[in-house]
């Protein structure tokens, strides 16, 4: 049972006039096996949030606290904050070339589990894996996420969730850019990861329609830097249909 | 006048280090070598190491029966020619396919050495011709590589050089009718290395690949200065050449000159370098030349970006529980794998990455 808490997170962006506040306050706890649907309007920090917590040093920490299982996560280095047990689905995958991806998830495996995978077992454990998200074992070869389609990055996201198996996943829009088809396999995907080590989820998304197979525990409204309500997974049918105009307004 | 003619000014005398050619070179670490008054030694230095025994003839002649072919104003190759009395000769055969690549180490001696190669690809041949260079060494080079009309020769110098070593060279080719010249240059080591990678074309149809590596740490200067000379019609050149530098003083020099004549119709070329600052206290200097005499080409362009270490890459492996050290190592690694992997040697490749790790986390990059 694991479980991150974020209190009164403020955090901040240097820009031409300074540091600018994007995060104003934000309280949030997901724990082992919830999932958390966060959904609010573009530019509202929903992003900020996920990359604060995975330590991307664009960020400023202002104030607030982030602690997974007790343990100070914003002292950690970025690594140490995945081998802790957070990962994070990045909306936007970054290129790395010349990096093959059979490389840099053998080597990323090595680094979490504390030892090298024996070749034999990793190599089948990444091809069935690869098979469940129907990707082409050819990407095997590839560098990593470079000239893949936005699709192929995010499976390629989802992939690494599996074969890593954090203990808390931010998924940050992976279901943007997916067709009908993908957006199945990769919901399945999480699923399954949810089944079998009983992740805690956080979900930032735009659509309802990854809710249908990612059923979330809780929904909340982001707006101007923080979580201005909470509900089940009926709220999110509201903001369908009412948009965020009523948050945006105050 | 062009000034990419500038390099063909006569200059007997001494360089001063105001010359074109010079204004990047640490004049006073060469050891003498650019400098007539140094007493330097007329040296053969390159053995076979491995490879193939047919299809090829290797021998060392007299300087006087292999007469330098092509001309040049480099004040180290004008002392080579005038003072070395045998030259090292490799001919491939005519139509000959030499399977395993040709290797070559060097055997220095302790003296100042000046050292004079031929490598003549035969008509219709194919070969791979690979040069080791390692130790400590203060040598002055020429190599003139001929391609005949039709052959095909893969041609790759490794500079793993202790970082004592002082190497000025010249690497020339003459690149025949349909013949086809592809090159990698990896330096690696050194404390001074000066090479000038040059191309001419004797006959439309022909094609020349420069690509190049360079990774300079602590003090290290390496230099490549590239020259193309597009003077037939229908010739192709590509240059790709990639560095990184990381510590204090580290440096690099890249020229990359592309002369298409007014004869040179249907040329088509690129040229591009691209150099990785890892830390504060390195400078990389990179200067791409493209002229233009005739508008019937196919295409000419040229680009340059020198840039530091990609934070967003970092940042991904990172969050993927890689170690920033590692990261960076994986991020260098895939840089300079582009290049590296078309070696084609699986433990040549192993062995420059792995000298390339050692360096970065010598100066701790
Ligand atoms: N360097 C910067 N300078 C100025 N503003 C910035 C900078 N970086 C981020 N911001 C701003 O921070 C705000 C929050 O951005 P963020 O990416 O977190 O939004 P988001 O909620 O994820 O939006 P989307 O739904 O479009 O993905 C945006 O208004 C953005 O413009
Ligand atoms: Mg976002």
């Amino acid at each position: 049972m694991s479980s991150l808490v974020i209190k009164n997170l403020r955090v901040g962006v240097e820009t031409d006039s300074g540091l600018t506040e994007i995060l104003k306050g934000v309280d949030l706890t997901v724990n082992s096996g919830e999932t958390h649907a966060i959904m609010g309007p573009n530019g509202s920090g929903k992003s900020t949030l996920a990359y604060s917590i995975a330590g991307h040093p664009k960020y400023t920490i202002m104030g607030g606290t982030v602690t997974l299982d007790g343990v100070d996560v914003l002292e950690m280095s970025v690594d140490e904050r995945a081998k802790a047990g957070l990962f994070l689905a990045m909306q936007y995958p970054v290129e790395v070339p010349g990096v093959s991806v059979s490389n840099f998830l053998r080597t990323a495996a090595t680094a979490l589990r504390g030892e090298a995978p024996k070749i034999r077992t990793w190599v089948g454990e990444v091809k069935a894996a690869m098979t469940k998200l129907n990707m082409d074992p050819a990407f095997s070869e590839r560098s990593v996420n470079e000239g893949f389609s936005g699709g192929e990055k995010k499976r390629h996201e989802i992939l690494q969730l599996e074969l890593l198996k954090p203990k808390i996943a931010i998924l940050d829009e992976t279901d943007s850019g997916l067709d009908v088809d993908a957006l199945r396999i990769v919901s399945e995907g999480v699923n399954r990861v949810k089944a079998e080590s009983n992740i805690g989820v956080l979900l930032i998304t735009h659509y309802t329609r990854i809710l249908r197979y990612i059923k979330p525990d809780f929904v909340h409204v982001f707006a101007n830097g923080h979580i201005v309500e909470e509900g089940g997974a009926e709220l999110a049918d509201k903001l369908e249909e009412n948009g965020y105009a009523e948050y945006i307004k105050s | 006048m062009s000034s990419l003619t500038s390099n063909l000014l006569k200059h007997a005398d001494t360089p001063t280090g105001r010359e074109e050619a010079w204004r990047f070179t640490p004049l006073k670490r060469l050891a003498g070598l650019h400098d007539r008054e140094t007493d330097v030694v007329d040296q053969p230095s390159l053995f076979q190491k491995s490879g193939d025994q047919a299809g090829f003839s290797l021998k060392l002649v007299a300087a006087d029966s292999v007469p330098p072919i092509s001309t040049t104003d480099d004040v180290i190759v004008e002392r080579i020619r005038e003072s070395v009395a045998r030259v090292t000769l490799l001919e491939i055969n005519r139509n000959s396919e030499v399977s395993q690549p040709i290797t070559f180490n060097r055997k220095n001696s302790i003296d100042k050495e000046l050292s004079r190669t031929v490598i003549r690809a035969g008509a219709n041949s194919k070969a791979t011709v690979i040069i080791e260079n390692t130790g400590g060494s203060l040598i002055g080079e020429e190599i003139e590589i001929i391609l005949d009309s039709g052959a095909t020769l893969n041609f790759v110098t490794l500079q793993e050089w202790e970082n004592t070593t002082v190497h000025l060279a010249r690497h020339h080719a003459i690149v025949g009718r349909d013949a086809t010249f592809n090159s990698i240059t990896v330096s690696v080591g050194g404390s001074v290395v000066r090479i000038l990678p040059t191309v001419e074309y004797t006959g439309p149809g022909a094609s020349a690949e420069l690509l190049g590596v360079y990774f300079a740490t602590d003090g290290q200067h390496l230099e490549h200065r590239i020259h193309v000379d597009h003077g037939v019609p229908h010739a192709k050149s590509r240059v790709n050449y990639k560095g990184a530098l990381a510590g204090n003083q580290a440096r690099s020099v890249w020229i990359g000159d592309v002369f298409i004549r007014a004869i040179a119709e249907g040329t088509d070329t690129y040229e591009l370098n691209r150099n990785l600052l890892l830390t504060d206290g390195a400078r990389a200097d990179s200067v791409p030349n493209l002229e233009i005499e005739t508008g019937e080409i196919i295409g000419a362009g040229h680009a340059s970006t020198t840039g530091r270490f990609d934070d967003e890459q970092l940042f991904y492996l990172m969050s993927r529980g890689i170690a920033s050290e590692e990261a960076r190592r994986l991020v260098i690694r895939g840089f300079f794998s582009e290049i590296i992997g078309k070696i084609g040697d699986e433990i040549i490749e192993e062995r420059l990455m792995s000298r390339i790790d050692n360096d970065l986390a010598k100066v701790g990059a």
